[in-house]
């Protein structure tokens, strides 16, 4: 745990912006800064349910003052849990890392169905004469709700012509979440299993849909001898929409809201393209809420999150939609298939299903050609 | 340390003290080498033999003698800056003080009082100000810059810009009619844009010099100007020039041009000060974006007797006086996310300060203090942070991570850190304790100057603790808060300190230079003059011989010895005294004899 800090953790002066910066604590206690104190000492409470509750948004990491690994000491935290075999795991988390190890992802459904969202749309398997690998994630690729986000980028794709395939049953979870839970061993088997496709199916460029496969593609792949070129679909539907290959002309006349997705921005400072995405629809009022860009909500999926189970009254995605729902919008658009469940359910449990649509910017720009 | 010792040992012996070689196994053995005794002894015994080869070939060395021009030239007319051309006129030298803006007294004049005994800053500043207007032996040229320094200690040439101020200085006698009708305003810089300024105006009204400057971009003759020059379209503005009307003495000089002077000094003392930290960058904290959260420096303007608000402390969103008050302490300090690692020091104290006048000013003020560490270091310093906790003053430690704005008011939110809980205070203003850093052009200044700053552009004092106010270029000093953030005490110690220093060198008549520098062979130096460019202090001038060649000369007075001609003459013309290229070869080859 000490190692994990790193040198930084020795320094941390206990002056609690991680607590008071975390957004667990607008709806729950999280001692993020004890946690930290606990870690400088070496000692912690493994059966405490404090330790599963980190969404790594790296809201604090970026404030400290003292550049303390604080997401590091949370994944190590986890690490010794998991490793031991002993201490408290949530009932849902456990399922899922069962279900990423059996069937390569976190619904437990079988590979093969892993192409069945692309009926009817016509998308080739990568050969070696594709240019581009559109790596969907596992949520769009399966959960029937979020599908219509990966059949919105590849329409967008085929439509600029772009030469893309997917590796379909060959793709396993990119194990971003995996490796948040603690579980090191099994991520390193589900990275080398897509290095290897990947570098068998001759792969140089990527596009994701999600910011999580593109944190871990781009930021985590390299250290394991996996270095691609790697895409994520806001930066390269600007790039068609630059060089005019997609030309959203249709007015929208919506009021839209964007909400940054913590893995892509604050992690990987991707603000402004998913906005200039956004800006290039005519008709379409961009409008931020009260908190975006580097102070962004998280929507509390990430770390693992998303497959633990979060009472009702402490689901960050619920402040979040009040935010987007106070600016007036009618549309809540973001880029994040985590963020999409989010929302999706807190719109539903919230009964604002008349209130606020949510849609990702693929399905927008879309509605826009 | 300890060569000169020696050296001195060898002189009173009746030798030349430059035929001293030290081999130096202290420094360079035996407290770097604690773990193995054996090698060390061999090593040890190795660099004796080095010593003695060397040794041998040593020659009488003599150092030469410079003059000394006894005239000093402080940077900066803050309170550092002030109290070493004060110190230094009063020990009967010359000094010319430079300052930037068109008044002198910095930072210290925008203060309202001074910590920890609550004297009025300008009532104990501008006497001194005064006194600087008034010395025989002090030149005052504000609205001024230092642009270029050539030479070297005792013989510096420094070219000095003298900004244009429209306004003839040798015929106006400050008699106020300008300002009090031009009808144009702009922000005033003095008072942090709180209050406004006319467009030929003083920053506040003890200004010194008492006269007025015109500020180009506000006045609206020179909006004119700007019209017709850039053909602009549409109407004119008017032409104004109201303040030349009036003006009694006709001072006002439409043709006036900034100008170049170079004088030169024995000495230059360095006393640039600091700016105060820009906020807006903390976005969880709304500075810019809710109007009643406000910088340290902000508040004092307010507090000020004499400043915009006349000390009424009012919330800019409504004019009325606030209830709740929150202090935020180390916004800008002790921060590596913000770029900003050290202490500023000043901050926890000046928190205190204002706690305890607003509670005397509005009794029904309550005051909250965020801190993280109180750092209370110097005389009275601790009673004062007691006397601002028994004013009432809630201490909370811990460090804000967001202000809101709900129903008019602030929340502010942070965790308790010895509650281990979080906190949410309602407040009508909240004040950021903001941190010093350095002032602008400090890098441009110290490269012109030949002085070294780190990371954060301050200036690195020769010694932290010996030598505190020199600087690793002979005869420039260092005073206040352009080495690190300093409180006024401290500004106005290093400025006596500084003064003290030139006034030791200029109580000589003759500088004697070190006589260990390089020399170039005038027959071996084939005049590529590689040299000249690799040499950093620019020590390496050139000479044309009566046969036509162009070969390079160094000046004895401004090489350092560092070697680096040596290294980079590809013809071996250049050798350094004291270190030969035979005896470093005698050194080497005595190795292994």
């Amino acid at each position: 745990m000490v190692e994990a800090g790193g040198k930084a953790l020795k320094q941390c002066y206990q002056c609690g912006l991680c607590t008071g910066t975390c957004p667990w604590n607008l709806v729950r206690n999280f001692p993020t800064r004890k946690l930290i104190h606990q870690s400088q000492l070496g000692i912690a409470d493994f059966e405490t349910e404090d330790t599963w509750i980190c969404a790594t948004c790296r809201a604090c990491v970026a404030r400290c003052p003292r550049g303390v690994a604080i997401i590091d000491i949370m994944k190590a935290l986890r690490g010794v849990i998991v490793g031991m075999g002993a201490g408290y795991v949530p009932a849902g988390l456990r399922v899922t890392l069962k279900n990423i190890a059996g069937t390569g992802n976190p619904l437990g459904e079988s590979p093969e169905k892993r192409i069945d969202w692309t009926k009817d749309l016509g998308i080739r398997p990568f050969t070696k004469d594709t240019e581009v690998l559109y790596f969907s994630c596992c949520i769009p690729a399966y959960d029937p709700n979020i599908k219509r986000v990966a059949k919105a980028t590849a329409t967008l794709l085929t439509k600029a012509g772009v030469n893309f395939g997917i590796l379909g049953t060959r793709e396993s979870c990119c194990g971003e979440s995996v490796r948040k839970a603690g579980n090191e061993s099994l991520f390193q088997t589900l990275a080398q299993s897509n290095i290897t496709a990947f570098a068998e199916s001759g792969v140089t460029k990527i596009v994701v849909s999600s910011p999580h496969c593109y944190h871990t593609f781009r930021n985590e792949y390299p250290e394991l001898g996996g270095s691609f070129e790697v895409v994520h679909f806001t930066q390269y539907l600007g790039e068609l929409i630059r060089e005019e290959r997609l030309k959203p002309t249709k007015e929208l006349n919506l009021k839209v809201t964007y909400h940054d997705p913590c893995y892509l921005g604050r992690h990987n400072s991707v603000y402004d393209e998913p906005r200039q995405v956004l800006r290039s629809i005519p008709g379409l009022d961009l409008v931020e809420m009260a908190e975006y860009r580097e102070n962004s909500l998280c929507c509390g999926g990430g770390g693992s999150r998303i497959w633990q189970e979060t009472k009702k009254g402490e689901r960050l995605s619920d402040l979040r939609l009040d935010q987007a729902v106070a600016t007036g919008a009618s549309v809540l658009t973001t880029a994040c298939p985590y963020c999409m469940l989010n929302f999706e359910d807190s719109i539903l449990t919230s009964n604002r299903s008349d209130t606020i649509k949510l849609k990702e910017i693929s399905e927008l720009v879309l509605e826009a050609l | 340390m300890h060569e000169n010792t020696f050296r001195k040992t060898v002189a009173a012996a009746g030798l030349n003290p430059y035929l001293l070689e030290m081999a130096n196994l202290r420094e360079h053995c035996s407290w770097v080498h604690g773990d193995g005794k054996e090698a060390a002894t061999t090593k040890a015994i190795d660099l004796i033999r080095m010593a003695v080869a060397k040794v041998a070939r040593h020659e009488k060395l003599f150092p030469k003698q410079v003059s000394v021009t006894k005239r000093a030239l402080v940077i900066g007319g803050g309170i550092s800056g002030i109290q070493a051309a004060l110190d230094m006129a009063n020990a009967s030298y010359k000094v010319v003080l430079v300052e930037r803006e068109p008044t002198i007294g910095g930072r210290m004049a925008q203060l309202d009082k001074t910590f920890p005994t609550l004297d009025c800053s300008s009532c104990i500043l501008t006497p001194k100000m005064v006194d600087v207007a008034q010395h025989p032996n002090i030149t005052l040229l504000t609205s001024a810059e230092v642009k270029e320094v050539k030479g070297f200690v005792g013989n510096f040439e420094v070219s000095i810009l003298q900004k244009a101020r429209k306004v003839d200085h040798t015929k106006c006698t400050g008699c106020g009619i300008c300002w009090q009708k031009c009808p144009e305003k702009a922000p005033s810089e003095f008072d942090m844009g709180l209050g406004k300024r006319p467009a030929v105006y003083i920053p506040f009204p003890q200004a010194v010099p008492p006269k007025p400057v015109i500020d180009t971009a506000s006045c609206r003759y020179h909006k004119y100007l700007r019209f017709v020059e850039e053909k602009q379209e549409g109407k004119a503005p008017p032409q104004c020039r109201i303040c030349e009307k009036l003006c009694p003495v006709g001072a006002i000089d439409w043709e006036q041009k900034d100008e170049i002077v170079t004088e030169k000094f024995g000495a230059i003392v360095v006393a640039t000060g600091y700016k105060a930290f820009d906020p807006t960058i903390y976005t969880e904290l709304g500075y810019g974006r809710h109007p009643d959260v406000i910088t340290g420096l902000e508040l004092e303007r307010m507090m000020s007797a004499s400043g915009p608000a006349s000390g009424d402390v009012t919330r800019p969103s409504n004019g009325e006086h606030p209830k709740d008050v929150v202090f935020l302490t180390c916004v800008g300090s002790r921060d590596e996310q913000r770029g900003r690692t050290y202490c500023s020091k000043v901050c926890c104290m000046y928190i205190a300060k204002h706690a305890i006048i607003l509670k005397e000013h509005y009794p029904d003020v309550q005051c909250y203090v965020f801190y993280m560490d109180v750092r209370a270091v110097s005389k009275d310093y601790e009673e004062f942070y007691k006397r601002a906790q028994e004013s009432g003053a809630i201490y909370i430690r811990g460090k804000v991570s967001g202000i809101r704005q709900e129903e008019g008011r602030l929340v502010v939110r942070g965790e308790d850190t010895l509650l281990g809980e979080m906190v949410e205070i309602p407040a009508d203003m909240v004040v950021l304790a903001i941190g010093m850093e350095h002032s602008p052009g400090s890098a441009e200044l110290a490269q012109a100057l030949k002085v070294s700053y780190d990371v954060n552009e301050l200036f690195i004092e020769a010694h932290p603790k010996l030598r505190p106010v020199e600087t690793m270029s002979d005869g420039v000093f260092v005073a206040g808060a352009c080495v690190g953030p300093r409180d006024i005490p401290e500004s106005v110690a290093t400025g006596s300190a500084a003064a003290a220093k030139v006034a030791a060198l200029f109580s000589q008549d003759f500088l004697t230079t070190d006589p260990m520098v390089a020399v170039i062979d005038q027959m071996k130096c084939g005049g590529c003059l590689l040299c000249t460019k690799v040499c950093p202090f620019k020590a390496i001038d050139t000479q044309v011989l009566r046969d036509g060649r162009t070969v390079a000369v160094v000046n004895e007075s401004l090489c350092k010895g560092c070697g680096l001609c040596v290294a980079a003459c590809r013809f071996g013309a250049s050798n350094l005294r004291g270190f030969t290229q035979q005896q470093l070869l005698a050194e080497v080859t005595s190795l292994w004899q």
